[in-house]
């Protein structure tokens, strides 16, 4: 126990340690989603109540976007150069190293959250109905989806362009059904049956509700554990994709 | 000291085609063996399936006395992979500390692995930044971590300079002395000179294993590259 709990760390240590060297991708992680939020408040600036609605919602698609690409790519990156393969003959638990990733992306995940959240609140006043530290649990909660979702479909990747590929094939699609274009009510029965089955739905709606109801429903503590749920169940699907041993 | 690798009639396909053919052999620790022969002859194929990432289709091999695969040799086997597996974006030192940490090895032992392979002076420096013969040494480094058992090394000299190759094949023997099983690997058949046996490999069949000193006299060759030559005629 003492040594997965060591090697999580290691791994996560390692991780954020390659990130301190390579300081376009911090400033892509950290910047991003506040110049886009910027930018969106600029297109709205007019338009006040354009903004409070719209600007919840993709304060948690940005992180969601940002981190599945970057995690995506840096996993694909160990999995094609042989450094996955060389750890995997030491002792540690494949888990182990996706903890360890998980960890290292989702302390990112944290400070991005409440940078980007911090500016659509306090600089760009964002108006939420609901408490705002919600506002910033579910755009946390999106950030660690990405990180999770990214290690996973990494596996299915031979090189960073297919990456890259991914994200009009698994993010777009997910925004288009997610609720933010069209009330999901409004929708053919079929893509309704679909985008219930998608994770960013469930993101979406939570921070459409906090940004009109006063308190937090219960529909919004549901929407935070499935979103949870698909989380663990992208942690333990990339470790299963991880093979020590190959026939 | 380990117990050695044994091989038995070890077979390794890959989707329908033969990679290993029948190879039945045996590595003893405390002698140095290089493995030899042309690119494709299957080398890489073998030495992965010996550090257990390359399951056998079929027959038996054996490190230690274990099956290879056991969880119980991930601890015993140091691995150098032909293109050096190290993190670009990482410093040295910082590459060592991480595999360090994941066998459970000592910062000593990273600060006296860094001196054997001659990077003492590049501890700090990014692994982006070091030649390919740099990269090479830091790849060894790692898998000298921890002071394993058994050391399975994929071709660790090739594009190092003649100084500082002259010197790793003067550690791997000391290493092979003090009981270690050591393999290692190369397309050059000049090396497999400084081996005390050789597994003569092509097309994934195994030619010769056994001493070198025993090839040359049953050949009645020279040099192992002239033994391989007379080997290969003989078979075609």
């Amino acid at each position: 126990m003492i040594y997965h709990l060591s090697a999580v760390l290691a791994t996560a240590r390692r991780i954020l340690r390659q990130l301190s060297h390579d300081h376009r991708s911090v400033a892509l992680i950290f910047l991003v989603p506040v110049v886009l939020m910027s930018l969106l408040y600029w297109l709205y600036i007019d338009q006040e109540m354009v903004f409070d609605r719209i600007a919840p919602a993709l304060l948690g698609i940005f992180p969601f976007t940002i981190m599945f690409l970057i995690t995506s790519i840096t996993t694909l990156r160990e999995r094609t150069n042989g450094t996955f393969e060389r750890v995997l003959v030491t002792p540690i638990a494949k888990l182990d190293i996706i903890l360890g990733y998980t960890i290292a992306f989702g302390l990112l995940a944290i400070i991005q959250s409440l940078i980007a959240s911090a500016v659509a609140i306090y600089l760009l006043d964002m108006n939420v109905a609901g408490p705002e530290w919600f506002v910033i649990l579910i755009a946390l909660c999106n950030a660690l989806l990405g990180t999770a979702l990214g290690i996973f479909l990494s596996a299915f990747a031979r090189t960073e362009f297919q990456a890259v590929q991914f994200m009009p094939a698994f993010i777009f699609p997910q925004f288009l059904v997610c609720g933010l274009l069209l009330p999901l009510d409004q929708m053919p029965d079929l893509l309704q049956s679909i985008a219930y089955c998608l994770p960013l739905t469930y993101a979406v709606d939570a921070l459409q509700r906090v940004a009109t109801e006063v308190d937090i429903s219960s529909e919004s503590w549901r929407d935070i554990w499935v979103v949870l749920g698909f989380i663990v169940a992208a942690i333990v699907l990339g470790a299963l994709t991880l093979k020590r041993r190959s026939k | 000291m380990s117990g050695g690798i044994v091989a038995h009639k070890l077979v390794v396909e890959k989707q329908d085609h033969s990679i290993l053919d029948s190879l039945t052999f045996s590595v003893k620790p405390g002698v140095l063996t290089g493995l030899i022969g042309p690119s494709g002859a299957g080398k890489t194929t073998l030495m992965r399936t010996i550090v257990g990432l390359q399951i056998p289709s079929r027959g038996k091999l054996q490190v230690d006395g274990k099956v290879v695969g056991d969880k119980s040799l991930r601890s015993k086997i140091g691995y150098v992979t032909q293109s050096p597996a190290i993190y670009d974006d990482l410093t040295v030192e910082q590459n060592l500390l991480y595999f360090a940490r994941l066998i459970q090895a000592s910062k000593a032992n990273v600060t006296s692995v860094i001196k054997v392979v001659d990077l003492t002076k590049q501890t700090k420096q990014l692994a982006s930044t070091l030649s390919g013969g740099q990269r090479a040494r830091v790849s060894l480094a790692i898998a000298l971590l921890g002071d394993p058992d058994v050391l399975i090394l994929d071709e660790p000299t090739v594009g190092l300079d003649p100084v500082l190759r002259h010197h790793l094949w003067g550690l791997f023997g000391a290493l092979a002395k003090k009981g270690k099983t050591i393999i290692i690997s190369s397309h050059v058949m000049d090396e497999a000179e400084r081996c005390e046996n050789v597994l003569l490999v092509r097309s994934g069949s195994l030619l010769w294993s056994d001493s070198r000193k025993k090839l040359l006299q049953e050949t009645k060759t020279q040099s192992v590259e002239q033994a391989f030559l007379k080997l290969v005629g003989g078979k075609q």
